[in-house]
């Protein structure tokens, strides 16, 4: 038999020794996702009713529910939806299905890893810039919407475009041989078979545009509004942004309330993000070739 | 202007730099079954993208020489979505859409403008029938065609050319990943589509091309080396390009 | 032969039909989807451009800009914009922040990439996505109401918004894009070679430094360059959790402020067109140019690692 030697039975030691340490700085990094939890738990949960979440705000913001930041956020993230994800997949689809291997090619690329990039107070001095005072929308829905459309334009584009290429290549062929049009054929067959990842990239895009803060603080979020948004045009209140007032501007607000704001805000963007991972891994169970 | 189905002047094909077949000239017999021979990257393949323009959405792929297609340059077709309908190809490695069995089939006469769901069941039962596989699957209709087994999406992929109605069938090696039971079978099919088309077909087996072909090719590094009736190939006193003859005495390849 | 050729009428069959022109208008309107991200980018830098240029060209100046720590834009007597003590205080969190998350985030990617397997492997990464998805206003509401009092009772200091908060808060924030872009480094590595090594009798942390690491190194850069970039341009939670007071910070329990988080705070206070005004978005074009050269290393280092 072979006798273990010092050498092999330090070398077993060393890597069970890192394992471990790599491990304690996994969970050390996965932890505070739990403890933020936690904590907002503890401190906001007695907040949680259905008042809350459908009265609104009284006693200047000391007091009453969320509703209008609620129905507030719905409708920028609805907007920004609207307008990002034909842009986005539209986009996806000629990067996959049409762009040759060139410059401008590489340039949209590049484009597209750099709109990810720019920080979003950037994204709100540009929609300030743009849409609030160029195209004269003013401070509204309409602009807010539009800046986060383009600051979340990157998440639908990537998650689309891995979607699109996930569909073998053969099948493209095989429709193309038929005589079908490019068009037919990601029309008739590729993307029926990415829509479900496409789903994916934008429920991740609307959780992130739901807990967006700084983009719309400028373009189109109010700080209070006693009145729900009627279109497009008006100013509305969002939840992200009623979370930053009532725990930074509003003095004597009672220490629950922004907690039970924190936990409704982030509720939702968990939600979404379950979902998310949920429909991506039932798809991974549910093989079509 | 010849009669023949397929006219193929000094065709020259390249993959940006690499050439994958030179100046090949020959003609293919309406209602013949024409076959390819030859080793492996010697144009075949390359060939038959050319005549249905599969060059267009092949990045860095060209080709110079002319080619007639019916009697028209494959290049003057303005719909080359049209040019690609008179053609059913059936490649390798054998596709089944990820749609149902039935869809499969549909795709083409769908395309063309066949809405009425009567007319697409007698097409879609005849395409299968034709292609031999009605039996296996009539009852699962709704089954998708990318769960078949391999002989069967062969079929599938065989039933889908059908269905366009093609005046010429392309066939790439579709032996490669179907038992032999399932080639007999469509070796079989083949014979009798002979009537109704003109069929090109690409084949690494020489004892294939010997059971089907009414004249072959041989391929060999990007050049046409012979074209002939079948038999000569396998005649001992023939006058054949010694090349082609080792090949088919199973000397290299 | 007298017979007539059997050829179809080839010309009548070649007709443009409505799929051919759908076809065409597509790819021009996917084409266009295509281009406008490099529109908006363009967009973005012209429009925060053409906003702050007044300033650049009437009150800039690389010293008085780069040089001074006194941003005082509201003082009646003598506005000063000297951004160095903003440029300190993003420098620092950053710093603070990269400190932290460069190697817990290395560390967790080698551990889900190289050792983690199965059911433990996609409960982490879930975890780590979800780190990922938690808003920065709720980040920066945790350093305001959490980490503050923690931090003053901690070290008993008096106040708990500083460098450390931030910076901590924002190691977390950038730790999930770093882990996840740095796992897929490692992954990207053949198992070949991690077949050859362990061939050899080689234990798998020996393979994974020895074979692993370097071949990933590249990878590694690029995602530790793109948190970066990430915490330089977190606004919210480095806006509420920092102290905001302008100062060049000696110590982590210092109060500083980010560039980010001043044009935040200033932004909504100043008339458009005024000087002011035109600084904060000064200040813009700074955060775009370096954001901008920081994902340009990262892809050239990428797009390096696909060539060779």
């Amino acid at each position: 038999m072979f006798e273990a030697t010092d050498l092999n039975r330090r070398d077993a030691r060393t890597q069970r020794l890192v394992r471990a340490l790599f491990l304690l700085m996994t969970v050390l990094l996965a932890a505070p996702v739990l403890l933020i939890l936690g904590v907002l738990l503890v401190k906001g949960g007695t907040m949680l009713s259905w008042d809350f979440l459908f009265t609104e705000p009284t006693n200047g913001m000391t007091a009453g529910g969320v509703l209008p930041a609620l129905v507030g956020t719905v409708w920028l993230v609805a907007i920004a939806l609207l307008a990002s994800v034909p842009v986005g997949v539209a986009a996806a689809v000629y990067l996959s299905e049409y762009a040759p291997d060139n410059v401008l090619t590489r340039v949209i690329n590049l484009a597209i890893i750099n709109l990810a990039g720019v920080p979003s107070i950037v994204h709100a001095l540009f929609g300030l810039g743009a849409f609030v005072i160029f195209f004269g929308f003013g401070t509204s829905i309409l602009a807010a919407s539009l800046t986060l459309a383009i600051m979340t334009l990157p998440v639908v584009i990537v998650a689309t475009r891995e979607a699109l290429q996930a569909v073998p290549h053969a099948f493209r062929e095989a429709c193309w041989n038929m005589g079908a049009t490019r068009w037919q054929t990601i029309w008739r067959v590729v993307l029926p078979n990415a829509v479900s990842g496409i789903l994916t990239g934008v429920i991740l895009e609307v959780s992130r545009t739901a807990g967006e803060t700084a983009p719309i603080m400028f373009t189109g979020a109010a700080f209070f509004l006693p009145f729900l948004p009627a279109s497009v045009f008006d100013q509305t209140m969002a939840m992200s942004l009623h979370l930053f007032v009532i725990a930074t501007q509003v003095p004597d607000v009672p220490e629950a309330l922004p907690y039970g704001v924190a936990l409704v805000l982030i509720g939702m963007v968990l939600a979404m993000n379950a979902l998310s991972i949920g429909l991506r891994t039932w798809l991974r169970q549910k093989k079509k070739w | 202007m010849s009669d023949a189905e397929i006219a193929v002047r000094d065709l020259t094909i390249r993959y940006g730099q690499h050439v994958a077949l030179k100046g090949a000239s020959f003609e293919v017999r309406p209602h013949e079954i024409f076959g390819i021979i030859g080793p492996a990257n010697s144009g075949k393949t390359s060939f038959l993208k050319v005549l249905n323009r599969m060059d267009t959405f092949t990045a860095g792929m060209h080709f110079e020489g002319q080619v007639e297609v019916g009697g028209r340059d494959v290049r003057a077709w303005r719909n080359l979505y049209a040019l690609r309908r008179q053609i059913g190809v059936v490649f390798p490695l054998p596709v089944g859409l990820p749609l149902s069995v039935y869809d499969n089939v549909a795709f083409a006469p769908r395309l063309a403008g066949v809405r009425a769901k009567a007319d697409l069941n007698v097409i879609v039962e005849g395409c299968l029938r034709r292609a031999a596989l009605w039996d296996e699957v009539k009852d699962r209709l709704n089954a998708l065609g990318s769960l078949l087994s391999g002989g069967q999406q062969q079929r599938l992929t065989i039933a889908r050319a059908l269905s366009q109605k093609p005046r010429i069938l392309l066939l790439d090696e579709f032996s490669i990943a179907v038992d032999p039971v399932t080639t007999m079978r469509i070796e079989a099919v083949l014979s009798e589509l002979k009537a109704e088309m003109t069929i090109v077909l690409v084949t690494n087996l020489v004892q294939q091309a010997r059971r089907l072909a009414d004249r072959t090719a041989f391929f060999l590094m990007g050049e046409c080396v012979t074209v002939a009736p079948t038999e000569q190939f396998f005649l001992r006193d023939a006058d054949l390009d010694p090349r082609a003859r080792d090949y088919v005495e199973g000397r290299f390849g | 032969m007298s017979a007539p050729p059997p050829h179809p009428d080839t010309a009548a069959l070649d007709r443009r039909d409505l799929a051919w022109y759908v076809d065409k208008l597509v790819a021009v309107l996917v084409f266009v989807g295509g281009v406008s991200a490099v529109v908006f980018i363009v967009g973005i830098f012209a429009f925060v451009t053409h906003e702050g240029w007044g300033f650049v060209s009437e009150h800039f100046s690389l010293r008085g800009f780069f040089g001074s720590i006194r941003w005082a834009p509201t003082s009646t007597s003598n506005p000063t914009y000297g951004a160095l003590a903003l440029i300190a205080g993003t420098a620092s969190v950053t710093g603070l922040a990269m400190l932290v998350a460069v190697p817990f985030s290395l560390g967790a990617a080698i551990y889900i990439a190289e050792f983690a397997t199965g059911r433990t492997r996609e409960v982490l990464k879930v975890l780590v996505e979800m780190l990922a998805a938690i808003p920065s206003v709720v980040w920066g509401f945790i350093g305001l109401s959490v980490m503050n009092p923690l931090i003053i009772d901690v070290f008993n200091v008096p106040i708990g918004l500083c460098v450390l908060n931030s910076g901590l808060i924002l190691g977390l924030m950038a730790a999930p894009i770093m882990t996840t872009i740095a796992e897929d480094a490692l992954k990207a590595v053949p198992d070949t070679y991690r077949e050859a090594a362990e061939a050899l009798g080689a234990t798998r942390w020996q393979v994974t430094r020895r074979v692993v690491l370097p071949a990933a190194r590249q990878g590694l850069l690029a995602a530790v360059l793109l948190g970066v970039g990430r915490g330089f341009g977190e606004t919210m939670a480095v806006l509420m959790a920092s102290g905001h007071a302008i100062n060049l910070p000696t110590s982590p329990f210092d109060s500083v402020r980010a560039l980010t988080a001043t044009i935040a705070a200033e932004l909504g206070e100043t008339a458009v067109g005024s000087t002011h005004y035109q600084a904060l978005f000064a200040l813009g074009i700074f955060l775009f140019v370096v954001t901008f050269v920081i994902n340009l290393s990262a892809d050239l280092i990428v797009r390096g690692i696909r060539k060779t």
